[in-house]
């Protein structure tokens, strides 16, 4: 289904799509499991390291989402930035940017990266008092 | 009133698709077979040096495959075939990048084990293939003198998750006042530590060292020391 979307919709492709799409599928299916329900918020968490543009994000989210039980629902997208374990300070920071694998404070590089790759479903919320059957017939292919 | 339910889910979006070359690593370590995925931007020379490390390959008698992503044409698989070695286009027809089930597909039919390396050749991109997990043993980034030395630092995702890299077209570096050294230091500063191999698939300088490189790593993998982890936190 996502390649199919990406080639009928696109001339010039963002790899956004193909993770919209996934998310869509993957809520669908969690949606599904939980017993249905209309799903009114979906929190994702997106590492600055992932390659993912928040901006192509949405607007891929919004295209990949129409007809399905996300229709309506809030995307919020949580920005991790890149944490790093500094051997010589022996512990682990945060980078300012993504263009220096070096501690900030001391300047040792290091390529032992702990956060910033993410490119994750937390969490959805279910309004369970708008309709809810809808949710669970699995039109999501 | 009904409070809103809150399902924490707490799962990687790429879950099925990391899941999926997750089992083609087992199965690729299983069979022997050495897998490089390749990235790069469009024009890098990527094709050109596949080609030169199957035509070495192939006349050392070490077998070895590949399979290569564009979006469109079988123009590169034709160019590569000329090596002698096995070849399979896939034709994403629009889509940016190789997601490991595009790879899997098009290796059916193959046996493995006969492989002693495999090549995927990504689809020219420097964003896109970053989050795709192929299955590979190791992602090779390549970096052409044409494209300018702060490539690394424009598009520091793509480099960092590469275990190793190539600057192409050295025979190049003086017409293009390449800056050997700034290259050089902006890989190192995206991705510290990371091995980069200098080469021409024009004269074919570099390009022996890689197959060392290649040989090491397969060897080292044969031995049990695990492929690298990446792209998961």
């Amino acid at each position: 289904m996502v390649k199919s979307v990406c080639r009928r919709v696109w001339g010039f492709i963002v790899h956004e799509l193909s993770i919209a799409s996934r998310i869509v599928e993957l809520v669908g299916e969690q949606v599904c499991a939980a017993g249905g329900g209309r799903v009114a918020a979906v929190t994702l968490k997106i590492g600055t390291l992932s390659c993912v543009h928040e901006d192509a994000l949405r607007f891929s989210f919004n295209l990949a989402r129409e007809g399905t039980p996300l229709a309506d629902a809030e995307l919020r997208v949580v920005t991790v930035p890149v944490v790093i374990w500094c051997a010589a300070c022996g512990r682990e920071v945060t980078l300012p940017g993504i263009q220096k694998f070096a501690c900030p404070e001391c300047g040792t590089p290091s390529g032992d990266i702990r956060a910033g790759r993410e490119l994750d479903l937390e969490s959805i919320e279910l309004d369970d008092e708008a309709a809810a059957v809808e949710a669970s017939k699995g039109r999501i292919t | 009133m009904i409070e809103p339910r809150i399902l924490e889910v707490r799962t990687k979006i790429l879950k099925k698709n990391d899941e999926l070359a997750r089992e083609m690593r087992d199965r690729f370590v299983r069979a022997g077979v050495f897998v490089v995925n390749m990235v790069s931007s469009p024009g890098t020379g990527k094709t050109a040096f596949l080609k030169e490390t199957l035509t070495r390959l192939v006349a050392r008698g070490e077998s070895c495959a590949a399979v290569v992503g564009d979006l469109e044409t079988d123009n590169d698989a034709r160019r590569l075939a000329e090596s002698g070695a096995p070849v399979r286009q896939i034709m994403t027809h629009g889509l940016c990048h190789l997601e490991a089930d595009m790879v899997e597909q098009h290796l059916e039919g193959w046996d493995l084990a006969s492989l002693r390396y495999l090549f995927i050749e990504n689809v020219g991109n420097l964003v896109c293939p970053t989050s795709w997990d192929l299955g590979e043993s190791v992602r090779l980034a390549l970096l052409s003198v044409t494209e300018g030395e702060d490539k690394p630092l424009k598009y520091p995702g793509l480099f960092n998750t590469a275990d190793v890299a190539a600057i192409t077209k050295i025979d190049l570096a003086e017409a293009c006042d390449f800056d050997r050294a700034k290259a050089l230091a902006n890989i190192e500063a995206v991705r510290p530590g990371m091995r980069v191999f200098e080469t021409s698939s024009k004269t074919g300088s570099g390009v022996d060292e890689w197959l060392m490189y290649l040989a090491e790593r397969r060897q080292a993998l044969a031995d049990g020391t695990p492929p690298p982890s990446r792209r998961t936190v």
